[in-house]
């Protein structure tokens, strides 16, 4: 290896790759006998880039990361890592070049947290093994545990260690899997932590995860894998893709007639009336349409508490497009 | 990239301090030897001088056997456990991420199994020698300090660890449950056992170019195994439990 643990790395470029691309995957599919693990799936990541995976269990999330990290060969499809197209015969260099988190850390319990490390840097064949171990445990806050058997640490701190692993390589493109799973809130935020450093570093990072206000902290695209790849985009492409918008009106008291309010207000389209009350209005542009609500609402004398837009999650975009699947299924 | 030594060096290294912390291989390393030198050396010291020759030369070849059954079951539980093992344990996964080849890994378990097993026979076999030229009839010394024996102890033991190893590797590279290796990594340990066995009960008289002729077939056994064994390694089936 010879870039630096700083996050510098060259850019390279390839033939048939994005230059300025981590991952360029077409049309990649694995098949496990007659069952489907995922199909047809393409998409980029960029260099420096945090490109969240999501999907129900079963979705191939894993088997994609496993197939993109070498560990398992595609049926069809092709994918370019690093610059170096994926083959059999490409496996140790790419390897060499990336890291893989997997969801259970799997380390060596009877080892101590520094023997664990200094056996991954030798099989890196890196240089200056201490130093390394040293800078990867004070980046995960592990300093003062280095000598401690793995064995005895909470679940927490061996995510921890498992992430020091994962960065001992200085990997191009970091690949975790299921990080935050079945930690508690507490773990979960110092890993957040970890994985704020690392983006701030341009570190690139392939992450999955069931946890969706995790990916819509974290990523800044994020796909949604059902088998096949169903959406990829920044989380506020994929809301404006699924969701109008909406701006929701709260007034002290219920309108006597809405339709006479509401109906053919200039950039609204229509309107409902929510279980709790307020009123939600579909428009074009909630800027422009705001100012004429107000106006309408103050012309009909109710008493106003708050005209806002209402924000779809990541999550009602994950069950949109996970519900519209099971419906298809029926 | 080509074969490294520093990983198969960093497979080796982690194995020994994970054994060395492991309270069922230390009782394995350091126990069950014990029992072994205690019988023959038993069976040894008890020799009535007047049985006849036969029995006598049967007696020598059983107590001399017991020294050759060690090297094929003191790795056995070792290299059984080395892969199904690790995949149970979760620990496969991230080995299999790094640059590593199959080879490496391979030759790193076997090496891991292979230094305390000659170490613990070797010595084993230094006790029962010190024990028989101490106290036993100097006819029993003489008939087990005699140069074919010698021969047939030293040059075995490496050979009958290398088959032991190489097959538990093998068997533990293709199964999915630990305690199956173990037990058919024990039956597959023994037909070298047998054929020293043969040697020992002199059924087939040891001769210095017997010895070496029956040693050269093991020899390229262990030489050719690892080759194989990593023709067997499927790294897909080991993460992922399918074949795709």
């Amino acid at each position: 290896m010879t870039s630096e643990p700083d996050g510098s790395h060259g850019r390279p470029s390839h033939d048939g790759a994005k230059p300025d691309s981590a991952l360029v995957v077409e049309h990649l599919t694995k098949r496990f006998a007659e069952r489907v693990a995922y199909e047809d799936v393409s998409f980029d990541v960029g260099y420096g880039e945090v490109f969240g995976f999501l999907g129900p269990n079963g979705a191939g999330k894993t088997t994609t990361v496993r197939t993109l990290g070498t560990l398992v060969a595609p049926t069809s499809g092709s994918a370019t890592i690093v610059g170096i197209p994926l083959s059999a015969e490409s496996g140790p260099a790419i390897r060499a070049r990336i890291s893989i988190m997997p969801e259970s850390p799997g380390l060596y319990l009877r080892l101590t947290v520094a023997e664990n490390l200094e056996c991954f840097a030798r099989l890196y064949e890196l240089r200056d093994v201490r130093g390394r171990i040293d800078r990867v445990l004070q980046a995960v806050n592990l300093t003062e545990r280095a000598s401690d058997v793995c064995g005895a640490l909470s679940k927490g701190l061996r995510q921890r260690v498992a992430l020091a692993r994962a960065l001992l390589s200085d990997p191009e493109v970091l690949f975790l899997d299921e990080p935050t799973s079945g930690l508690d809130p507490v773990a979960t935020r110092d890993v957040h932590g970890l994985l704020d450093a690392l983006r701030a570093r341009g570190v690139t990072i392939v992450l999955t995860t069931h946890r969706l206000e995790e990916a819509e902290r974290l990523c800044h695209r994020v796909a949604i894998l059902n088998t096949t790849l169903r959406l990829v985009g920044r989380p506020d492409e994929l809301r404006a893709q699924l969701f109008s918008r909406n701006l929701e009106v709260r007034t002290r008291t219920q309108l006597d007639e809405p339709g006479r309010v509401f109906d053919g207000l200039a950039h609204v389209e229509g309107w409902e009336q929510s279980p709790t009350g307020s009123y939600v209005l579909n428009v074009t542009d909630p800027d422009a349409a705001a100012p004429g609500i107000a106006r309408a609402l103050v012309a009909a004398n109710a008493d106003i508490l708050s005209v806002a837009e209402s924000h779809h999650s990541l999550e009602d975009v994950y069950l949109e497009v996970v519900d519209e699947d099971v419906e298809a299924k029926r | 990239m080509g074969f490294s030594w520093v990983r198969v060096g960093a497979i080796v290294r982690k194995e020994l301090r994970d054994y060395r912390r492991n309270r069922f291989v230390v009782v394995t390393m350091s126990f069950l030897p014990l029992v072994f030198i205690v019988a023959p050396v038993t069976q040894l010291f008890t020799i009535k001088l007047s049985m006849t020759s036969a029995r006598f030369d049967d007696r020598i070849g059983l107590a001399l056997l017991f020294m050759l059954i060690l090297p094929a079951i003191i790795p056995s539980v070792l290299s059984a456990y080395s892969v199904v093992g690790e995949r149970e344990q979760g620990t496969l996964e991230p080995v299999l991420t790094t640059p590593i080849h199959p080879e490496e890994f391979l030759v790193g378990k076997a090496l891991a199994a292979l230094l305390p097993t000659l170490a613990v026979t070797y010595v084993i076999f230094g006790v029962f020698l010190g024990a028989i030229a101490a106290f036993a009839h100097p006819a029993v010394a003489s008939a087990i300090f005699e140069r074919n024996h010698l021969l047939v102890q030293l040059l075995f033991t490496p050979l009958v660890a290398g088959w032991s190893i190489w097959t538990g590797i093998a068997i533990s590279t293709r199964t999915s449950d630990v305690r199956a290796a173990q037990q058919l990594t024990v039956l597959a340990s023994l037909p070298p056992v047998g054929a020293v066995a043969l040697m020992n009960f002199d059924v087939i008289t040891p001769s210095l170019g017997l010895a070496l002729g029956l040693a050269g077939g093991p020899l390229l056994i262990d030489a050719m195994a690892w080759r194989v064994v990593a023709a067997l390694f499927d790294r897909e089936r080991l993460v992922t439990g399918a074949r795709g």
